[in-house]
């Protein structure tokens, strides 16, 4: 099962290194992490997606808000979820045909050079994953993904 | 007032009432010693090995209920104390350990005596801090202090570079401080206490688990008075010694792996098992599909983390097991019936006849669980007890009567070989009007030997009983046992003269074969002003039993094993 933690925590020195070797030291997953400065505040947020039973989720919810500069750990089937993704093609692709599939997944072309073109979408994560299989014939040279972020309905 | 980070380090102790640093010096920490130096509110003991100095403030913070305070250098000098941190934190002993660093424009230059201390110690101290601002330090010191104490307790590590302990600032000393992000919860909810007493109400066999939470709580008065009100059967974990008292008919002692046949026993029949600050540690359950299975499960614990961790809980109360107790015990006393669970306290009380705590003593050779014993009725509760780690270990909490809480100090989580001589240096520290006496094993007391140095010099008369069979003993009992006896690496038969050794560090050495001696040196030894080793020569074969093999059921447990290789005992009592 996947799940999607989302920690505010002190921002302070160390404070990544604690919630990541909590992780490492017990055994816990985590698929993708982002981690960000709440703006105005001495605090960040940490988005972690993992995977498990629920009894872990458990666990690491109750292990997390252990760790002292925690302030608060939300979890949640109610998120809105979104991650970014980036792919880099090769310039001798249908550049319509490339444009219209990033629209579907909220994307456009970001950039483009004289060898390759930049695609950016930004959708939940399954849909993310869905994008990345529709593009395979368009050889794409490079993905990158951001991980998710999340924010209460 | 201005002063350097250092000073403020010195005064910072003084405010929070330390009266002994237990540590050793070195480069990065040496503006703090320079202040310790011209100072003589507190005393600082030096040991001889930074491991030591943990664990002396360990023993010193167990014995006494007070925080710890240790102090060590970069580097090498703190990464001898990490295990001293590790057995700590596993114990939830409350510990500060100041340890210094290189400057701070040298950090990640991979300078002389740098090592990233506060990665290391992450995983194993409560909470950390690097101190990068002198104006930081002394908040960060108090908050270290209230961290280690409250909540479920444990040791925090302040790693404070050289150049912050030079650089002046203004000394104030925060009188109260609030953490926006650490507020334990100390009183158990109302509504879920209440139906802990309908559960208990409803039980026919409950049973009470008593953890190391009840000593750490300060609540050992209000567990006896549960107990002895409610007339309900209790069993303890090796952090829990003294809680209840050695002859308290319902105490079935001690529950796991070297558990009494009685407590393993009522562990598998109960129907309900009242949790007291205990955290089904795997030496406690045994195999845990077939642990308490006929039991639902109340957990009073203040560390949400221990409830539903290994064993699901029907009712979980997350708080100060005093306070839940104190709320508890109004309800307990006009809801519960001591009559309701006579039938269990005859069962338990069977198996207690059936198969109790015993051994074959013998004429012919010293008898461990015979020394512990003895030594039980000459000093009893005038004795506070240490031990290191492996068969004596066990030996101890299954023979020496105790009485009160904190009057057993060992490393139960980590299993630290080496820490109970220093610890016990820490006990005397603590409370110099009891006897310290360390219980060890041949094997343990030479991790820490040196600290007879210290222990002379400081004037810390540790008596030391080591239970000499010339071989790592628990690991041989499981070679023997479970790979055929062979005895890979576990044959210590070339030892060195142990008196001759503790006597060229100024302590007192005696050796030992018969009763008669054993008690001549012992008797003798409590009049010494100096630390002391008795050398007893132990039967060599001798098992510590009853045991659950690792991976078994509490119920599998054995009482008996013949070992074709020990010596035949005709006088068998």
């Amino acid at each position: 099962m996947r799940k999607v933690i989302s920690v505010i925590v002190e921002n302070e020195h160390g404070v990544l290194a604690r919630i990541v070797n909590l992780f490492a030291g017990r055994g816990y997953n985590i698929e993708s992490l982002t981690v960000a400065p709440i703006p105005e505040s001495n605090y960040s947020r940490m988005t972690i997606a993992t995977e498990g039973d629920p009894e872990i989720f458990e666990q690491i919810a109750k292990q997390l808000n252990k760790l002292i500069p925690v302030y608060k750990v939300m979890e949640s089937d109610n998120f809105i979820e979104k991650e970014m993704a980036m792919v880099k093609f090769p310039i001798d692709n249908s550049l319509s045909d490339i444009d219209a599939l990033a629209r579907c997944y909220n994307g456009n072309i970001s950039n483009v050079s004289e060898d390759y073109i930049v695609v950016t979408v930004i959708d939940r994560a399954v849909r993310i994953d869905n994008f990345i299989k529709g593009i395979k014939k368009f050889s794409p040279i490079e993905i990158v993904r951001s991980g998710v972020s999340v924010i209460d309905r | 007032m201005k002063m350097t980070g250092a000073k403020i380090v010195i005064e910072s102790m003084i405010k929070e009432n330390v009266e002994v640093v237990f540590g050793y010096p070195g480069g990065a920490i040496m503006n703090v010693y320079d202040e310790i130096y011209k100072q003589n509110l507190f005393q600082h003991i030096l040991t001889r090995h930074e491991q030591a100095a943990v664990h002396a403030a360990d023993g010193y913070a167990r014995a006494t209920g007070k925080v710890g305070v240790a102090f060590l250098t970069s580097g090498p000098g703190f990464t001898n104390g990490v295990t001293g941190l590790a057995t700590a934190y596993t114990d939830s002993i409350p510990l500060v350990v100041i340890s210094g660093q290189v400057p701070t424009s040298l950090i990640g230059t991979d300078a002389f005596q740098e090592i990233d201390a506060v990665g290391i110690s992450r995983p194993c101290t409560k909470h950390n801090f690097l101190v990068k601002d002198v104006k930081d330090l002394a908040y960060i010191i108090k908050e270290a202090f209230y961290i280690a104490q409250s909540g479920r307790p444990g040791p925090v590590h302040i790693d404070i570079p050289k150049d912050v302990t030079a650089q002046m600032t203004e000394f104030v000393y925060p009188k109260e401080i609030d953490l926006k992000t650490y507020k334990p919860t100390t009183k158990g909810n109302k509504r879920q206490i209440k139906k802990v007493v309908e559960a208990i109400k409803e039980a026919k066999k409950p049973l009470v688990y008593i953890g190391g939470g009840a000593v750490l709580s300060n609540s050992a008065e209000l567990v006896r008075e549960f107990v002895n009100t409610t007339q309900i059967p209790a069993v303890e974990t090796l952090m829990a010694k003294g809680v209840l008292r050695y002859d308290n008919p319902l105490n079935l002692g001690m529950v796991g792996m070297h558990g009494t046949y009685a407590a393993n026993m009522a562990m598998s029949e109960a129907d309900l098992i009242i949790s007291l600050g205990a955290r089904f540690d795997d030496r406690v359950t045994g195999k845990l599909e077939e642990f308490a299975k006929n039991a639902k499960v109340v957990h009073i614990d203040i560390d949400p983390t221990s409830i539903s961790k290994i064993v699901q809980v029907d009712y979980p109360i997350v708080g100060d097991l005093k306070n839940v107790l104190e709320t508890m015990m109004s309800l307990v006393k006009s809801e519960i019936n001591p009559e309701d669970y006579e039938y269990f306290r005859s069962i338990v009380k069977r198996y207690n006849e059936l198969h109790p705590l015993s051994y074959h003593d013998s004429d012919k050779v010293l008898k461990p669980e015979w020394v512990i014993q003895k030594t039980g009725e000459i000093l009893g509760d005038k004795a506070i007890i240490s031990t290191d780690v492996g068969q004596h270990q066990m030996w101890t909490a299954q023979y020496y009567p105790f009485s009160f809480p904190r009057q057993f100090v060992t490393s139960g989580g980590l299993g630290t070989m080496g820490f109970g001589f220093p610890a016990a240096m820490g006990v005397k520290r603590g409370v110099p009007d009891k006897v310290s006496i360390n219980f060890s094993g041949d094997g343990s007391i030479l991790m820490n030997i040196q600290e007879f140095v210290t222990a002379y010099e400081y004037k810390l008369p540790v008596i030391n009983i080591v239970l000499n069979n010339n071989y790592l003993g628990m690991v041989r009992q499981w070679q023997t046992m479970f790979y055929d006896d062979r005895l890979a690496e576990t044959d210590l038969s070339v030892q060195p003269d142990f008196v001759k050794l503790v006597e060229a560090c100024g302590g007192k050495g005696y050796r030992v074969k018969t009763k008669t001696e054993f008690e001549e040196a012992l008797k003798d030894a409590i009049t010494q002003k100096v630390p002391v080793f008795i050398d007893v020569i132990i039967d060599r074969r001798e098992i510590v039993l009853p045991m659950v093999p690792a991976g078994e059921s509490l119920a599998n447990t054995i009482v008996e094993y013949k070992d074709p290789k020990q010596l035949e005992n005709k006088d068998e009592k």
